[in-house]
């Protein structure tokens, strides 16, 4: 039962935006089988349609929701999170109120925090490595990073992560030196954590637009650190 | 600001138990001691709002640091490592 496993993540549930299909004003799908011979639908892809076609006929939910989700979904993005961590690398007030106040700041740069979630932002430093873990679930800051990636939602990054949090950093590409405190972080409540991340060395004078581009969506997790120039 | 049981620094043990209802307070953390880094804020109640109630009142919210080695006896990495949490109030009993 593979189908659909690495197309879109977490909430992936084989759905696709309606323009893939034929539909009536209504929304719902009709028959095209000129169209449906290059639409093969797996298991899942086709109960997840037939429960959208029963949820709108009952008028449980408006035709247009689930595309309207998919677009909210889409916004949702690990350039979201690179952009503030990059003005907070150049700009020294602007990281002093990301730092004091993440979730206004947040907001005042556009991002929406999914229900309405406090955020909260570590700042990595040359003594102090945080790396976020959700060891109940899967809690994870997506209005900043997009969907969690498979493996942070595994069953082995859940309980290795705070096991042997070094151990998982190396398999990153991170080999930390050992006066550095690890600070694994349980996102287990209502708020959610965004790692910025060390400036590498090296990019002196760069513009946001291009340290935005060293800043990987792992390096805000806190398992790894950001791209060094030139490996970018 | 609210009555608040704890402070910055304060000593505190996790309570060791398994109530039936939601919660999310993990395993590993129970009856191990840790120190309260800060009180976060005023918080609905995730275990009765799991349940379908309002969660109020709100309760309050600690972000509480543990040792690696007293959460985990055989921790091999660093004895500096630390583990962060949030956790209600009613989990923490001073040391």
């Amino acid at each position: 039962m593979s189908e659909g496993k690495d197309r879109g993540g977490f909430y992936d549930t084989g759905w696709r935006p309606s323009d893939d299909l034929h539909r009536d004003e209504d929304g719902r799908p009709h028959d095209h089988p000129g169209l449906q011979e290059d639409v093969v639908l797996g298991v899942r892809a086709s109960r997840a349609l037939a429960m959208h076609e029963l949820l709108v006929e009952k008028g449980v939910i408006g035709s247009g929701e689930v595309d309207d989700a998919i677009e909210r979904w889409s916004e949702r993005v690990p350039s979201n999170g690179a952009s503030l961590v990059a003005k907070a690398w150049t700009d020294p007030e602007f990281k002093a109120r990301l730092l004091e106040h993440p979730k206004e700041t947040v907001v005042e740069s556009g991002f929406v925090p999914e229900h309405n979630a406090d955020i909260i932002v570590l700042e990595n430093t040359s003594e102090v490595q945080h790396m976020v873990v959700c060891t109940l679930c899967s809690c994870y800051p997506t209005a900043l990073l997009g969907p969690p990636p498979d493996w942070y939602k595994s069953f082995s990054y859940r309980s290795r992560a705070v096991t042997e949090p070094r151990a998982v950093m190396a398999e990153f590409g991170l080999e930390l030196e050992d006066d550095v405190e690890v600070r694994v972080v349980d996102s287990n409540s209502e708020l959610r954590f965004l790692v910025l991340p060390r400036r590498p060395d090296g990019t002196e004078g760069w513009s946001e637009e291009r340290l935005a581009a060293l800043v990987t969506r792992d390096s805000m997790i806190g398992v790894s650190g950001a791209l060094e120039p030139g490996k970018d | 600001m609210p009555d608040l049981a704890f402070s910055a620094g304060d000593r505190v043990i996790v309570r060791d138990e398994t109530p039936s209802h939601h919660h999310r307070t993990p395993w590993y953390i129970k009856a191990r001691r840790g120190r309260v880094i800060e009180f976060i804020g005023m918080y609905l109640d995730s275990e009765t709002r799991a349940h379908g109630g309002s969660g109020l009142p709100e309760l309050p919210m600690y972000r509480v640091e543990f040792d690696q080695t007293e959460l985990w006896p055989d921790y091999a990495e660093s004895p500096d490592d630390k583990l962060w949490i949030d956790l209600y109030e009613h989990w923490l009993e001073p040391v």
